[in-house]
């Protein structure tokens, strides 16, 4: 065994070139052919890759998906987003534990099989859904998990649980998955028909800083969340110092809700390498990364083989386009199961090897990001619209959407309505309008954003959405009339505590604290003044936190406790008559004395 | 001469390029406080006690740099609200008893905790399940009053060239753990190393030299944590 651990870590970080950057790789690789890295792994990795074995420690134990202890030989990972506890997750879970004999975080007895929770996995809308090793498995029910667990059991390959094949590329042999694209609607930027090469050559025909002023004049902003200006980003990549720049696309996609860029990978992907190496032309990069969420590994495949087709192509390689000096290359990197890394510098971490934790700014990417180089983050959406942009004109990209907020925007739609799934609207209608779209016009309440964006209610349906008004990444959360907002909050709750990063002290602590409070507020223990005291703590975590992780945490809690006031208040407990504090349980607080004398109390 | 200036709270206080907020108002008599930053080292960005507003936004004075004309806010009521809350959290997150603590009256948690005004925590104690280790000869790491500042992990690796501490696990799981099995014993941690002099709390404590000075005459007995550097002002003509 130990020479085999020897053996196995010299062969993995050789193929990697003992750079102790592709860490990710590296640990990945391990994982995948010893179960799990061990402490003499780490020693190992560390000497060979002249790190430290601590830092190795850092990596494995800061990514779900890695781990030092030894798990199952496969690992099912249940989804624990909101929009799968909407369609009883719980009583999934709960059969696999019976079928397996085992609680969420054990391994069967036979070392067969580890049962774990995760969260949002981008399924929101076939769920409830689970990662059963990296195969996606979609609509799960708790009368099918005998028959999972039957067949993974005899066949021992997690593919083998793909019955029914989704539509489109997914039903690929390099894809081969169950997951549907569930493409509601296609607009003329994303989910039209793209030739290949089209924006390419027309980039090529032109100067990097005309590329550039193209998508400044098309108004281009990015959807990855902050709405930045994607041509004034690309510009200071462009004139920041140095030879050796970078373009980041981040797919990272962890947002609860927020599907949308698994689809454009799925259909699209042509689009968005195209997107790339425009990008690449116009900052100056010659490299190019792809970072995919771990989830999506079971889309590898398929994407190294698009982007091999494009370099027989000559649409990435060295003289893209026969033009000399247009060299452009893509690789990908995979997470490992950290939301964080969807913040861009916590991103630029991971793809060098480290803890996805984010850095402070100044200095930004674009002056000092990968390997303390120029670097541009953009997401997957963005690029494809640039590339758009460069096919058909900044002009015609402009004249679609509103005044700030031009182009197509996709949405990634779940919850309580009838037809989930992708959408992709012009920028600028009512909430209203798309909640008609979307068969959920009884909702109460819709979360916009995400869980780090806004929870608004029926009074505020008549909001734009679009940068001018209500931003969104493209998470749409339908929450109906049925529901208890407070478990939608606690469920968002839950999940920033578990993707903190743990590098600042108001996100790491602060985040439990509000999850402590709400939850006693669900039990029917609040007090009227835990209220101001949740506001309090929302506020300073939200003003004192480094990154946005932590600045739009409190969200969920502070946007209903804005706009559903009632609904906290309604599980308050009342003010007491007798002036004691409503919590005060007398009999509770002198149980143990009642014990310990054995007689009961003579005046109650 | 300084390259530029900028104000904060109003005052007006002179700056090089390359200067952090904090470093130029140390310079200028003015104490942001702050607890993850330590003189010689990187700034780390943990504790966000340095919190400030730069031209209305929240920023960390330890790793903003300063700028020309920067309007900064600094001691107002809502500023100095927020530092105290995080201040309380820090408290309850970990198991602190200064009243046994052999750091207590040098602990610079403590000594913010009373600059700041905090006589019992708000928020309920975590009561984590932590571990000592003492394996070392001489150093001992009570993980029990880690506050996750970092300091060690960067004068290890910065000032000492050793890579003794880093960070692992993620989120309120997150402690600083040691670059070997078996615990500090086992790494080439020395008692004069700077990563077992700059802990700000008493996790991590050189051995046989606990409680030697007297009650009374510990560094924060007699005047609050900063003092030394606010004396600088009072010290120099007030505005220049
Ligand atoms: C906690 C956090 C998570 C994020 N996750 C993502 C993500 O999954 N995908 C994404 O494109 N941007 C994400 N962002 C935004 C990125 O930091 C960055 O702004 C974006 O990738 C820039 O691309 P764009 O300008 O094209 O939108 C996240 C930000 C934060 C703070
Ligand atoms: S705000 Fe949260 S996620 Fe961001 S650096 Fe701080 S701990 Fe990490
Ligand atoms: S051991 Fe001390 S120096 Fe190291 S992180 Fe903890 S509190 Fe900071
Ligand atoms: S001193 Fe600035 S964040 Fe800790």
């Amino acid at each position: 065994m130990a020479e085999n651990l020897e053996k196995v870590i010299q062969e993995v970080t050789a193929r990697y070139g003992k750079d102790r950057t592709r860490m990710m790789d590296i640990v990945r690789e391990v994982q995948a052919r010893l179960g799990h890295v061990s402490g003499a792994a780490m020693d190992l990795i560390a000497r060979e890759v002249k790190s430290h074995r601590v830092e190795v420690e850092g990596v494995v134990t800061f990514y779900a998906f890695y781990t030092d202890r030894p798990k199952g030989r496969h690992v099912i990972r249940v989804t624990d987003c909101v929009t799968a506890r909407m369609r009883h997750v719980d009583e999934v879970v709960a059969a696999f534990e019976k079928e397996l004999g085992i609680r969420v975080g054990e391994t069967t007895p036979d070392g067969q099989i580890t049962l774990e929770r995760t969260s949002c996995i981008g399924l929101c809308d076939q769920g409830p859904a689970a990662l059963i090793d990296d195969v996606p498995v979609t609509y799960i029910s708790s009368d099918k998990v005998k028959s999972l667990v039957r067949v993974l059991r005899e066949t021992g390959d997690a593919k083998k649980l793909v019955k029914t094949l989704g539509e489109g590329n997914n039903a690929l042999d390099l894809v081969h998955s169950m997951v549907i694209n569930n493409i509601r609607k296609r607009g003329d930027v994303i989910f039209a028909p793209f030739e290949s090469g089209s924006a390419i050559r027309n980039a090529a025909a032109v100067s990097p800083a005309e590329v550039i002023r193209s998508v400044k004049t098309a108004r281009l902003r990015g959807r990855g969340g902050a709405g930045f200006p994607a041509g004034m980003k690309g510009e200071f990549a462009r004139n920041a110092a140095g030879d050796r720049k970078f373009l980041l696309c981040n797919a990272d996609e962890g947002e609860p809700g927020t599907f949308k860029d698994r689809v454009i990978l799925t259909e699209a992907p042509d689009l968005l390498f195209e997107g790339m190496a425009v990008a690449g032309y116009a900052i100056g990069a010659t490299e190019g990364i792809l970072y995919l969420r771990g989830e999506y590994a079971y889309l590898r495949p398929y994407l190294e083989h698009v982007l091999e087709q494009r370099r027989a192509k000559k649409l990435l390689g060295k003289g893209i386009a026969g033009k000399a000096g247009f060299d452009f290359d893509v690789r990908i990197q995979l997470g490992a199961g950290a939301y964080i890394c969807g913040e861009e510098s916590g991103l630029i971490r991971s793809c060098e090897g480290l803890r996805g934790s984010p850095r402070d700014r100044p200095p930004f990417p674009v002056e000092r990001g990968y390997l303390d180089l120029p670097t541009v983050v953009n997401n997957v959406e963005t690029l494809c619209c640039a590339a758009r942009v460069l096919e058909k004109g900044a002009a015609w990209f402009a004249q679609i959407g509103s005044e700030q907020s031009s182009g197509t925007k996709l949405f990634s739609v779940s919850g309580d309505c009838r037809r989930p799934g992708v959408y992709e609207l012009p920028f600028g209608l009512t909430v209203a309008e798309f909640l008609k779209e979307v068969g959920g016009d009884d909702a109460q309440a819709v979360q916009v954003g995400g869980p780090s964006g806004t929870c608004i209610d029926r009074g505020q349906f008549g909001r734009k959405l679009g940068f001018e008004d209500l931003p969104t990444g493209g998470s749409m959360i339908v929450i109906g009339p049925q529901r208890d907002i407070l478990d939608v909050a606690a469920a968002f709750m839950e999940f920033f505590v578990e993707e903190s990063c743990g590098w600042c002290a108001p996100c790491r602590i602060g985040n439990v604290l509000i999850r402590e409070r709400l939850e006693r507020i669900r039990a029917g223990k609040g007090l009227p003044e835990d209220l101001t005291y949740l506001e309090e703590l929302c506020t300073t975590v939200k003003k004192t936190s480094r990154c946005g992780l932590g600045q739009t945490s409190p969200n969920p809690v502070a946007t209903t406790l804005q706009n559903f006031r009632k609904a906290y208040e309604a599980k308050l407990l009342p003010a007491r008559q007798d002036g004691r504090q409503p919590t005060f349980d007398l009999r509770a607080a002198l149980s143990e004395a009642v014990r310990v004398q054995g007689r009961e109390p003579v005046a109650h | 001469m300084s390259d530029f200036t900028f104000t904060i709270d109003g005052v007006e206080v002179p700056a090089n390029k390359g200067q952090t907020i904090l470093e130029a108002a140390d310079a200028a008599g003015i104490y942001i406080p702050r607890l993850c930053w330590a003189r010689d080292l990187a700034p780390g960005g943990h504790c966000r006690v340095c919190t400030v507003l730069v031209n209305g936004r929240p920023q960390s004075a330890c790793t903003h740099p300063a700028g020309p004309k920067m309007v900064v806010e600094h001691d107002t009521p809502e500023i100095r609200a927020w530092r105290k809350n995080v201040v309380e959290m820090l408290f309850v997150e970990g198991n602190h008893y200064c009243m046994f603590c052999e750091k207590s009256g040098n602990c610079e948690l403590q000594a913010m905790g009373y600059r700041l005004g905090i006589t019992t925590p708000k928020y309920p104690y975590m009561f984590p399940q932590r571990a000592v280790d003492a394996t070392h000869p001489d150093v001992m790491v009570d993980h029990n009053r880690c506050i996750a500042c970092g300091r060690c992990v960067r004068a290890s690796r910065d000032l000492d060239g050793k890579n003794v501490f880093q960070f692992v696990q993620r989120g309120h799981h997150v402690r600083v753990a040691v670059n070997a099995e078996g615990g500090l014993g086992r790494t080439n941690l020395s008692a004069a190393d700077k990563a077992a002099q700059l802990c700000p709390v008493g996790a991590i404590l050189v051995k046989r030299v606990g409680y030697a000075v007297p009650v009374g005459r510990r560094l924060y007995d007699v005047k609050p944590i900063g003092s030394d550097i606010e004396a600088k002002r009072a010290a120099t003509p007030s505005g220049k």
